[in-house]
Parts: C-alpha cells; sequence; structure tokens
C-alpha cells in the first residue's frame, strides 16, 4: 500500500491576511507559514492506512524552497519521504498548472492512492484533485468522511447535502478527505527528529519535463481587480449583567422569530 | 449573443435550487442553455425553461447519477466540442465541484472558483470571488480558449422564474454513456435523519463554535434551535475538531446560509466561517472575547458566558412562547 498525499503550504489561517494591491498576490513577508490545517487529515489518513497494512507514504507539495517545512511537518507526523516542486516558474500558479505538475512530477512513481484535502484553507478552490485524478485518468472519490481499503478498492462515505453515499472506486484512485474524518496526530518529538534525515527530492521544472504547460507560461486566469468588500456596519454591543438573555429574546421578539 | 450554458443538477426530475439561480444569472449574460442529467432530466427541463433556459439538453441515462462525475465530463466535452459556449456555469456543490474541475483539465480551460458574480467584459466574462472572508473582491478573467468555466456559490443570486419564460427547446441526446471505465461508483445512498429544517432553507440558525468549550454543550444549541424551530450550523473549528459532522459546517469550505436570524454562540467570527453567513439579514452574536471579530458586524452583541446565557435563553424563549 503505497500512499502520496498532496500538500500545500499555507500563510497561518489564524493570523490576519492581506493582498497585495500592487501585485495582487498574498502578502508572504512577516506571516507565519504552516501546512494547511486540512492537508493534515489527508496525511493521518495516509498514515493511518499504512500502519495497517504496511508501505509508505509519500509527501508531495508544489511550492517556493521553503514549504519543505511544511513537508518536514508531515515527515515528523510519520511520513516516509518527500517531493517538493519548487522553481521560480511555478509562482503564482493556478490550480490547473498545479495539478499538472504534480501529475508529472510523480509520472513513474508507483501508488496505489492519492490522497489530498478537499481544498486548501486559502485558496479554497478545491479543483486541484479532480484536475489531478483527470490528467492521470483515475477515478475520484472525493468528500470522504470515511475511508477503507480493501482487495483493490477504496470505498468512502461521501458527504452530501442530505447525509452520505457510499462510493467505490478500484485502485489506484485520488480521495479528498474532509477534516471530519480523523484527528490529525501532533508529531512527537522522535518524529521532529527522525525528519530532519528523512529524504526530500527536490524538483525543478526542467525535471519534470512540463515546459510551456504549467507555471507562468501557462496561467489560465487572471485577477484583473481587488476591492474591498462593502462591510457590514456593527450594532450595538453590550456586556451582560445577567440580563444578556433577555435582551436577546428581546431582539428576538421584535423580529418576530417568538 | 454568446451562448451560456448551465449545468442544471436536478434531484428526482426536480432541478435543484442552485440550477436556477445559474439560470438567472446566465439569462443576464446570453442565451442560456440547460444540460439535464439522469434519471428525470426531461421533466426537470420545462421548470429550467420557466427560468430562462432557451434550449435544454436531456439526457436520462442512469449511468450520470450510478458513477460520479465522469459520464458528465464525457458528455459535456462532446457537446462542447461540436458547438463552444462562451461560459458554462456549475455551482458549487459537491457534485458542480468535481464536473468542473474533471472538465477543466479535460480541456485545458480556466476554471474560476467560489464566484458570487459574473459579468460581461470587453466580450468576455469578468467573475467576482471573495477572498479572505468575504472582506476583499477579487475580479478574475480568463485567459485561455473558451469556454470559460465559473462556480457560482449557492445563495449569491436569488433565482427569478424569467418575463414570459416560454416553453425551451429540448433536445434529447442518446450518446452511449461509458461506465465501464474505472470511476467511482455509487454504492448507496444514505439519508441521515435530521431534526428541524435544513441549514440551507432555514430561516433561523443557531450556530456554534469553539467558545462552546465542549461537544456536549451543543446539546443546549440544538433545544435553543428547537425552541426557535431554527437549524443548527457550526464553524469549521469545531468541525475539524469532531464537535459536529461536515454537514453542519457554515463558511468558506462549507455551507452559505442567509437567514431571516442568524445567532452565533461562542464564534469568533473568522473570515473562513464569516463567508458563508454573512448574507444572514439579522445577525445576533454571543461571546465571551469583547474584540471578537464576530461583534464587528453583529447587529446585537452579548460580551459574556454562554453557558450562563444560553440557557437562560432558552427559558426566556420557553416563557414568551407560553404567553
Amino acid at each position: 500500500m503505497n500512499v502520496l498525499v498532496c500538500v500545500k503550504q499555507i500563510p497561518d489561517p489564524n493570523a490576519p491576511s492581506k493582498l497585495d494591491p500592487q501585485t495582487k498576490r498574498l502578502v508572504r513577508e512577516g506571516v507565519d507559514l504552516v501546512l494547511d490545517p486540512g492537508d493534515e487529515h489527508a496525511v493521518e489518513a495516509g498514515l493511518q492506512l499504512v500502519e495497517k497494512d504496511g508501505g509508505e507514504v509519500t509527501i508531495i507539495s508544489m511550492g517556493p524552497p521553503r514549504a519543505l517545512e511544511a513537508i518536514r511537518r508531515a515527515l515528523a507526523m510519520g511520513a516516509h519521504r518527500g517531493i517538493l516542486v519548487t522553481d521560480p516558474e511555478l509562482e503564482n500558479s493556478d490550480a490547473l498548472s498545479t495539478a499538472r505538475a504534480i501529475a508529472a512530477a510523480i509520472k513513474g512513481q508507483a501508488f496505489d492512492l492519492i490522497i489530498c484535502g478537499t481544498e486548501s484553507t486559502d485558496g479554497s478552490s478545491g479543483a486541484m484533485p479532480a484536475q489531478l485524478a483527470e490528467l492521470l485518468g483515475l477515478p475520484l472519490l472525493s468528500f470522504a468522511k470515511k475511508l477503507q481499503v480493501s482487495s483493490g478498492k477504496a470505498v468512502i462515505d461521501r458527504q452530501t447535502d442530505e447525509g452520505y453515499d457510499v462510493v467505490e472506486a478500484p485502485l489506484p484512485a485520488v480521495v479528498t478527505v474532509t477534516g471530519g474524518m480523523n484527528e490529525a496526530r501532533y508529531p512527537a518529538l522522535r518524529g521532529i527528529m527522525q525528519a530532519k534525515n528523512k529524504e526530500v527530492k527536490q524538483l525543478a521544472l526542467a525535471e519534470i519535463r512540463l515546459d510551456g504547460q504549467a507555471g507562468k507560461a501557462a496561467l489560465t486566469q487572471e485577477v484583473v481587480e481587488v476591492v474591498p468588500a462593502e462591510a457590514r456596519k456593527a450594532g450595538e454591543v453590550v456586556e451582560d449583567r445577567g440580563d444578556g438573555a433577555k435582551r436577546v429574546a428581546d431582539f428576538l421578539r421584535e423580529l418576530k422569530v417568538i | 449573443m454568446a451562448g451560456v450554458w448551465v449545468y442544471a443538477e436536478t434531484v428526482d426530475g426536480a432541478p435543484k435550487p442552485i440550477a436556477l439561480e445559474l439560470l438567472t444569472k446566465a439569462r443576464a449574460l446570453g442565451e442560456p442553455t440547460a444540460i439535464s442529467l439522469g434519471p428525470g432530466a426531461s421533466k426537470a427541463a420545462e421548470t429550467l425553461g420557466r427560468y430562462g433556459a432557451k434550449k435544454v439538453y436531456v439526457h436520462e441515462d442512469p449511468g450520470f447519477v450510478e458513477v460520479l462525475a465522469s459520464p458528465a465530463v464525457d458528455l459535456l466535452a462532446r457537446l462542447i466540442e461540436k458547438e463552444p459556449p462562451g461560459l458554462v456555469l456549475f455551482g458549487m456543490t459537491y457534485e458542480g465541484r468535481d464536473v468542473a474541475a474533471r472538465l477543466s483539465a479535460r480541456l485545458g480551460t480556466a476554471l474560476i472558483a467560489n464566484a458570487t458574480d459574473v459579468t460581461n467584459k470587453d466580450g468576455g466574462w469578468a467573475v467576482v470571488s471573495p477572498v479572505f472572508g468575504g472582506s476583499m473582491l477579487v475580479t478574475t478573467v480568463s485567459r485561455t480558449k473558451e469556454p470559460t468555466l465559473v462556480l457560482l456559490r449557492p445563495k449569491a443570486v436569488t433565482a427569478e422564474p424569467a418575463a414570459g419564460g416560454e416553453a425551451p427547446q429540448v433536445e434529447t441526446l442518446s450518446d452511449p454513456v461509458d461506465t465501464s471505465k474505472p470511476g467511482a461508483r455509487v454504492l448507496r445512498r444514505e439519508k441521515e435523519k435530521a431534526t428541524g429544517p435544513r441549514l440551507e432553507d432555514a430561516a433561523v440558525i443557531v450556530s456554534g463554535g469553539r467558545g462552546l468549550g465542549a461537544p456536549e454543550n451543543f446539546k443546549m444549541l440544538d433545544e435553543l434551535a428547537a425552541e426557535l424551530g431554527a437549524a443548527v450550523g457550526a464553524s469549521r473549528a469545531v468541525v475539524d475538531a469532531g464537535w459536529k459532522p461536515y454537514a453542519f459546517q457554515i463558511g468558506q469550505t462549507g455551507k452559505t446560509v442567509k437567514p431571516a436570524v442568524y445567532i452565533a454562540v461562542g464564534i469568533s467570527g473568522a473570515m473562513q466561517h464569516t463567508v458563508g453567513m454573512k448574507g444572514a439579514k439579522t445577525i445576533i452574536a454571543i461571546n465571551k472575547d469583547r474584540d471578537a471579530p464576530i461583534f464587528k458586524m453583529a447587529d446585537l452583541g452579548i460580551v459574556g458566558d454562554v453557558h450562563k446565557i444560553v440557557p437562560q435563553l432558552i427559558q426566556e424563549v420557553r416563557s414568551r412562547k407560553g404567553k
């Protein structure tokens, strides 16, 4: 059972984020960068599978050289090796470009499953996993809140508006996992020490042979304007002095809710 | 006028609300064509016409609901090759996201996600999406060949029937649907027992965050919601912590809601969350942290201990309803 897990390094979602009005890109200076919390669930899902059935978890990411830190975090959780696709030409790639780069980078790798988060916490388009599945010609099991693998098949409980669908696909397949699937482990000190010696292969654009199909040369879209949205106005904020509940109830009556 | 297509999701022969929202937007942009797939698809055509579809492609094959995304992508790619539209609108839903993303990789065209608006611009399309929890709006344009694929967030547009919506021209397709390729096959569908209204439809929502302290404290929100006939929602933080299933999540990565009244309990108001609820008509927030961002958008904010205030509120509501 060999599992590839796609991860992304993002600005700390708990810190306020800013766009540079000139470049229309995220301001990364002075902001802590972290492994996307959504991806931690993907790493956890991969680790649980190989702990049960044997095999290895390989972490793959595309990003600037410092994205290595996000891969190290996943390695500290217990993943075995890493691949970082990094090239100045790939800066500011869109989802399709990223999917092409990842697909090219894993060419020749033997894997049974690719696991991703449902979407990144910063970009949130959620397109990359499905695009990767399409480029590789693989089935996509998306929005999984439960994942089981046995006898060459993966079966998930797929989130729906009304409940869930039980969906099955033959391996190899791509799976996206929701945050509710598991509780991601916290790296132990021993894991953090071991992660320093684990192999992380770095690949540049020329090495994945994708000239013209990824990065700046292949952007499918462009942000042409960034404006602040109209903000809601704050209303009345009061300290509860034992009458807070009554205030809310009065307001609900005014609104004809009760 | 440029061809604008709508991927119209249906359930049991009826269009889902998102399909009608997409058509309402589509008819402001061009001449809408709807694509309706799966058993009951042709039954949905009339309603799609009433919301502005001039033409409806229908294909009743059960393969479209038995196998996720791929059969729809195969068909859409074939139709687009024959007669490329300028724009294809999809709902930012579980189904829409999978189909649109696979299609963009198949065609090599732009996919713009999380949209709340689309306009005509210089013979193309300008797509508006909120970022950073809706505090900023970015406008994105395609740099590839047509069609531009757009994922529109549910409830970004209010569905309205077209004036004089005529019966659409219906074209029934019979292209073979290949479900033999390795695919994601649906074995069964489980409906989870839900009490009260659906989040998407609820007029009142009671929503909880980390400030509740522990998962068992959600019980008091369930109780409050039952008294108010409200639906219960949750922030991403508590869903990630496993306190509530993903289906309860409101926000960027969860549901977008537009209730008349939104009661945020122990929710700080991270942008991740507020993008999914700032369309509420009235917001009431209860939180112990006076500096919580939720108070900057609440119509009424109570700074205090949710564990004291919520039980008192349940009593208040009960006694007033008794009168």
